[in-house]
This record gives C-alpha cells, structure tokens and sequence, in this order.
C-alpha cells in the first residue's frame, strides 16, 4: 500500500470563485478520500427573520445568492403566499418565469467561463462572459439591478415590463441564442475539452438518485428531476421537457447545461408570447401563519424555501436548502478515485455556489 | 390555491423514525432535505422526501439532549444535512457515515441555532 498523504483544496484556489475546502486524501495521485468543510462565508441569513418582518426579509433572501437572487426571492415569496393564500395575478407569474429564465441564462453562461477559465480556455471564459453582459443588461433595463433585481414581492413583482420592451427581448434573443450556438459548439465539440471532461468524475444514475443530486449534476447522469415540472411561476402553461444526458461525467454535465441555455430561450419566448395583460401585484395584508416548503429549479437545482410563521411579523423559521448543499455528498463520491489532476474541473463540474450553500 | 404540488407532513416517534424512513428509501423516494427548527423548549426536525413531485415530510420532536438516530445507514448522503444539524443546532446524531465532529461548517459561535447556553465561551474549532 502506497503511503497516503492529505493536500489541503482550498479555500482560496485559482478555479474556485467562492471559499470552499476539501482535505484530499491521497494514495500517490489517486484521490483516496475527499472530506469537505465550508463555513468561510456563513451569514447567517435564516437567523435575521428573527430581526426583519417576513415583507423585509424578501430582500434578504435573495441576497443569498449573486447568481440566481431573483429565485431565492421568488421561491421565498410563493411560501409566504401559499400560507397566506395569496393568487397571485398571472401577468405576474409570466414575469417572474421570464426573469427566472434569464437567471438560468445568466448562471449557466457564467459558469461556462468559470468551467473554461478552469481548464485554462481564456478566449472561451471572455466570450461566455461577453454573452452573459447582454443578460445583465436586460435585467438592469427591466428591473433596475443587474446582479440583485429587487423585483419580487409577497404577492407578485415591483415591476412591469412593457409591451415593447417584451418585444425587443424576443428580438434579442435571436442574437443571444446564436453567440450562444458558437460558444456551445467550442464547448462540446473541441477536442481539447473533451479531452479533459469524458469519463472524469463520473455519477452513475443510481448514485445520483440515491445521493440526492439536484439540477444538471442529477440529469447529466439520466435523473430527470427539473422542479419546473411542478408547474409553479407559468411553467404549468408552457411546453418544456427537462434536459438530460446519460454518461454521468463531467462533460455530459456541461452538454445538459449548454442545451438547458437554448431550452430557456425556447421559455422565454413562450411567455411573452403567452403574457397576459393585467395587474403584476396584489395587496397582501395580514400576518402569515402556518408553514411551506416551497420548491423551484435553480440554475444548480432544486431550490428549498422552507418558511413557518407564527401569526406575527416575524417568521419562526426560515430554512434555504440550496442545492450546492444537497449536490456535495455526490462530490465527495465522485471524488473518491479520481486522478489529483482532475480534482479542479469536477468540482467545478457541479456548479458551486458556497455562498448559496453557507447562506 | 397558487401552487400545484401537495405536500403531506406526518409526524413520527423517535423509535419509529429509522422504520419510516426505511420505508421511504424502498419505495423509491429520494431524500430532498433535513431541516431542523427550534419549537420553544424542543427542535422540531423534518426529513424531506420526493417521488415524482410528490412531497412528504417526516417530523420528530426532541429535545436539546436526545441523541438522533442517523439515517446515512438507507441515504448515505444524509450526512451533511446531519453534520449541518451538529455544527448549527448542536444537535447530537448517532451513528452517521460521516462525521466531521463541528467541522463542516465553522462558525464564531458554537451552535448559533441552539439553545443558550451559560457558562464560559468555548473557543471555536
């Protein structure tokens, strides 16, 4: 038996974007063990319900995420909605798809570069990242924020967007789809790239069941759990099947997320289509009693607001179940057996957002 | 109503909790999440199941000193929401795969979720 030896991974590493930890346990180049700890950024988020009214604490919950704020907000107010009995106006519902859709575009683009900043592709992390300028830039023109939009609200959203406007997005998203169509292409075609990602960190269909993996790290191993299917938001009236691949490595999870990109534009485009005219709130009064698990589909996965109210301003509890959280025991299985080399891009191949995870 | 999905919550004897949850792992039900929430003097703790969108939750009540039996024996990868559990709420839990023992996730304050507790402040790991 080889001797083993421990190389600490992280926190500050050049591929990882947010402090994350792993001790790796070695047998020569052979990763042996992976045992991770976080707690770098831990906010303390769901202990401030303690001290923000449930209103208040919409902000705060889409802080918990840079990426994907919109839907840490949405998915925290259809909680509070579903306790309260709250129908939300449908113009509403359509707007809060659209914005979510864009969320997923902004993520998955972003991560691209990240991915290929990783293994060391420059010219394909600008590019990626050029394309995901285009997508702040709808949400700074539609919500006022790029990064935090700050347009969800108990009872539906802060912000309409105009017919026009509606219309020149659909038009921009001819532009966007083919600039993605070429980044996609480098992505999955290039053999340098394949070359790094086949048959690396690879989740068998039945670990990534039983594992409870989310999102693209469960559908790139054939799980084709997408919480969109549940119909919340408008999802109920627009046509969609979840994307999903079968070879289980790293590079089936870049194909699910590079095709969910072309899925999301096909969403976005039935909204607007679809958009009905009307109100985008309405008036929500009352204190909220009574508990929700409310469930969405990140750009990483499966999303858990759990929220329990007393019948007072304040909540009892607000618990986030991200799903950076839920996708690490798939990580440090993976892990186990891989080459040393090869420890970066799988890591990098769930998608992770600590901060989400630590909140 | 605005939201399609059902969700069911029963709750459960701590004895019977390993028998129930069993009974989800061979029926096919992933395991979404662990939370735990204070409920006065108790912890109130919710074990999340999904089939094909269908939502179900198991609840066990215990108090700051009951030792939790550990389900990572049917879902391995239960461990981090249990070790989330340990580091956040000071709950204790017996018998995971995994045990990193406080580590997983460093906080100034030890169990900033738990119940108060007097005496000196303990270093933090």
């Amino acid at each position: 038996m080889s001797r083993q030896i421990i190389v600490p991974f992280g926190p500050q590493h050049p591929v990882l974007p947010e402090p994350l930890h792993i001790d790796l346990v070695l047998e020569d180049e052979k990763v042996i063990e992976a045992i991770p700890s976080i707690g770098y950024v831990h906010r303390g988020f769901e202990k401030l319900v303690e001290k923000r009214d449930y209103n208040n604490y919409v902000y705060l919950a889409e802080r918990t995420c840079g990426i994907c704020s919109f839907m840490h907000g949405m998915t925290y107010c259809q909680a509070v909605e579903q306790i309260m009995n709250t129908e939300v106006p449908e113009r509403a519902l359509y707007l809060r798809t659209i914005w979510s859709e864009y969320s997923r575009l902004h993520s998955h683009l972003l991560w691209m570069g990240l991915m290929a900043d990783a293994f060391g592709f420059e010219n394909l992390f600008m590019n990626a990242w050029k394309t995901r300028e285009r997508i702040l830039d709808v949400f700074e023109q539609t919500t006022g924020g790029r990064v935090i939009q700050g347009s969800c609200k108990i009872g539906g959203v802060r912000r309409d967007i105009s017919g026009p406007k509606l219309v020149e997005m659909a038009q921009d998203l001819e532009s966007i789809q083919d600039e993605i169509e070429d980044l996609t292409n480098v992505f999955l075609m290039d053999s340098s790239i394949k070359h790094r990602l086949k048959n690396v960190g690879i989740l068998s269909r039945t670990d990534a069941y039983q594992l409870g993996a989310v999102g693209p790290m469960a559908r790139g191993s054939g799980v084709d759990i997408d919480l969109r299917k549940t119909g919340y938001a408008a999802y109920a009236k627009l046509k969609f099947e979840p994307v999903t691949e079968t070879g289980g490595d790293c590079y089936a999870r870049c194909a699910v997320r590079s095709r969910e990109m072309f899925a999301s534009i096909d969403l976005i485009r039935q909204a607007i289509g679809k958009i009905p005219d009307g109100p985008v709130d309405v008036r929500v009064s009352g204190m909220p009693n009574g508990e929700y698990f409310s469930r969405c589909e990140q750009p990483r996965g499966e999303l858990v607001h759990y929220v329990k109210a007393n019948g007072t301003k304040f909540l009892a509890r607000s618990r986030i179940r991200t799903p950076t959280l839920t996708n690490v025991p798939p990580l440090v299985k993976i892990l186990q057996g891989c080459e040393l080399a090869d420890v970066p891009v799988i890591i990098m191949s769930i998608d992770p957002c600590i901060g989400c995870a630590e909140r | 109503m605005l939201m399609i999905e059902k969700q069911t919550t029963t709750a459960v004897e701590i004895g019977k909790l390993i028998g129930q949850v069993e009974e989800f792992r061979n029926n096919g039900y992933r395991l979404v999440q662990i939370g735990c929430t204070k409920a006065g003097d108790n912890f109130e703790i919710n074990y999340s199941f999904d089939k094909a969108y269908e939502f179900r939750n198991l609840r066990v009540i215990i108090t700051q000193d009951t030792e939790l039996p550990s389900i990572t024996g049917m879902y391995w990868g239960a461990f981090i929401y249990e070790n989330e559990m340990h580091d956040l709420f000071g709950i204790a839990v017996k018998g995971m795969n995994i045990d990193y023992k406080g580590t997983l996730i460093r906080t100034t304050v030890k169990f900033p979720f738990g119940m108060p507790v007097s005496g000196p402040k303990e270093e933090s790991p």
